[in-house]
């Protein structure tokens, strides 16, 4: 998987947990928390769609990478690189 | 063989249900009664809907608000704003024999009308806010504080004071005369801070979007499958025993019977601690009108009324206590969509009653004491609102002992024992708690509750779930 399409599952995945979200202009660079408000319930819902998905593990102590988008595709590039989209 | 096993088809039950079905944990559900909705269900009765539990949906907030209780809890369970459709109430009153006290969805009208009626306390009350913003919901030793101690310190006027605590406990208080301040908090939050609102419907479509989405990840629901007993061995929970013998196995289960009631439950369990079981529960006088209560001159979604100033909560030691209630309307709320007015005028009255009093009582008598308490908390209420008596085309009245008997409840509690276990463990490690005596309570909070539950146990640890709150 390309960083691209690293982003449109974190994209699909934020879409499935926030329904009334409009994603179209998420900022990449911008915390998840400060702009959707998220918890962690819901970074235990990301970690846990990309172990549902793609069998992507995120061990607890990695969660704080999953800060931005930015940082999320950083941080999965090297562990999705070798997996092909759904 | 079943991943868990929950019992009871509750707010809290069914939203456990969902976290772990979509999570590929396969899940049942066991409900002893024939209907769903625990404490929180409704009944048709003559041709007409009666909702029981719900007054109001507490913790409002508008669509696209992605901070408090409601928004947490529809982006855990998946669900779009639009699908609990709730509309706002229309506003609600505090009131004692000398003093009113309005208030509405945020704090604001609470605040002015706080400065109004005690302008000497204007200032104490923005010190309350300020304690309510640093409390730590998850701290089981601050939860347990007196609220009455925390209110003394920081208030001067007794009346004050009481009618603060008079809707608060009102809506969710298991212990008598005093309050956890930890439950004072979550209300104090849900109430005046939050708000009241209603999906037209009523519970009916929150329940029916619960479990619609329940069955569509896979979730099993078995109706009219109450629960003997949990079968305990080494320590752990292995199966359960329905009322007609057949045996379930699962790895864990998850009740939301109550805390005396799922120990009761357990066979491993031979003395159980009844020191905590709770002791309020309510009679609930239902008038159907021809006309709606606007016209009738009651034009506000909840009164909480008091007749002295002195506000008693605790089990009166006769049938009933009509001195405090709360009075509300399902027709009082801004429903904004087309055709969105309740055919007929619903007036639902509540006032406090001893179950062992109502339990106590034979058929006939049970009959002939419905009828005469319908009258006297009706009495009692029209102090407060105008008498809407000429206007009532059908009645009912639900009593401590039908509490009971839908909930599972003993003492036909509503708000359950006076202990809560925020994290749901229980002294197994695989059987949790959720719902009422977990310290979750409205419809959001049971929700909630439900959801933390299941959360703890996809992460697989028996640390205390930090992700919860009402």
């Amino acid at each position: 998987m390309t960083s691209e399409e690293i982003r449109e599952v974190i994209i699909d995945i934020l879409t499935d947990i926030a329904p009334d979200e409009e994603l179209g202009d998420l900022k990449d660079d911008v915390a998840f928390r400060d702009q959707l408000e998220l918890d962690s319930m819901d970074f235990l819902d990301i970690v846990m769609e990309l172990r549902k998905r793609y069998r992507v593990q995120v061990p607890e102590e990695d969660y704080g990478e999953l800060a931005s988008m930015q940082s999320t595709v950083a941080y999965l590039e090297p562990k999705m690189q070798d997996l092909e989209k759904a | 063989m079943y991943d868990t096993v929950i019992i009871g088809a509750g707010m809290s039950g069914l939203a456990a249900g969902i976290r772990l079905a979509h999570y590929d944990r396969r899940v049942c559900i066991l409900e002893r009664h024939t209907t769903i909705g625990g404490l929180n269900s409704f009944y048709r009765l003559a041709g007409r809907d009666y909702d029981v539990g719900l007054h109001a949906v507490t913790n409002y907030t508008a669509k696209g608000a992605r901070k408090g209780p409601l928004a947490r809890l529809l982006r855990q369970l998946r669900f779009r704003w639009d699908d609990f459709a709730l509309s706002p109430q229309i506003g609600s009153e505090i009131a004692f024999p000398e003093v009113r006290m309005q208030f509405g969805n945020g704090i604001e009208v609470l605040e002015s009308e706080i400065a109004r009626a005690f302008p000497s306390e204007k200032d104490a009350f923005a010190t309350l806010l300020e304690r309510l913003v640093d409390y730590d919901e998850l701290n089981q030793e601050l939860y347990e504080l007196s609220t009455r101690d925390v209110l003394n310190e920081i208030f001067c006027d007794k009346l004050l004071i009481e009618m603060l605590l008079c809707p608060l406990m009102w809506y969710g208080n298991p212990r008598e005369r005093d309050m956890d301040f930890g439950q004072f908090c979550i209300m104090f939050r849900s109430i005046f801070c939050e708000g009241f609102c209603r999906p037209f419907a009523g519970v009916r479509l929150i329940l029916k979007n619960l479990v619609r989405r329940f069955r569509s990840l896979g979730g099993e629901l078995k109706l009219r499958s109450g629960v003997d007993h949990i079968h305990v061995e080494e320590g752990k929970a292995v199966g359960l025993v329905l009322d007609d013998g057949q045996e379930i196995e699962a790895r864990q289960i998850i009740s939301s019977a109550g805390l005396i009631e799922t120990m009761r439950l357990c066979d491993d369990v031979s003395e159980v601690d009844t020191r905590h079981a709770g002791r309020l529960s309510f009679l609930e006088a239902m008038s159907v009108l021809d006309v709606e209560p606007k016209e009738v001159g009651f034009d506000k979604t909840v009164i909480f009324y008091n007749d002295s100033e002195n506000f008693c909560w605790e089990r009166p030691d006769s049938l009933l206590d009509v001195r405090t209630g709360v009075i509300c309307s399902p027709n009082n709320y801004a429903y904004s969509g087309e055709k969105q007015t309740l055919p007929e005028g619903m007036i639902r009255i509540t006032a406090q009653a001893n179950f062992e009093h109502w339990n106590n009582l034979d058929e006939e008598a049970y009959a002939a004491a419905k009828l005469k308490g319908y009258g006297e908390v009706v009495a009692s209420a029209v102090r407060f609102i105008p008498d809407f008596r000429s206007r009532v085309i059908a009645t009912d009245v639900f009593t401590p002992t039908t509490i009971r008997r839908f909930t599972g409840h003993d003492q036909g509690t509503v708000y359950g024992a006076t202990h809560k276990t925020l994290d749901g463990s229980t002294h197994l490690s695989n059987l949790h708690l959720c719902g009422t005596d977990q310290g979750f309570v409205g419809i959001i909070g049971a929700m909630m509750g439900g959801v933390s539950i299941a959360n703890r146990c996809l992460r697989g640890r028996e640390s205390p779930a930090l992700e919860g709150g009402a």
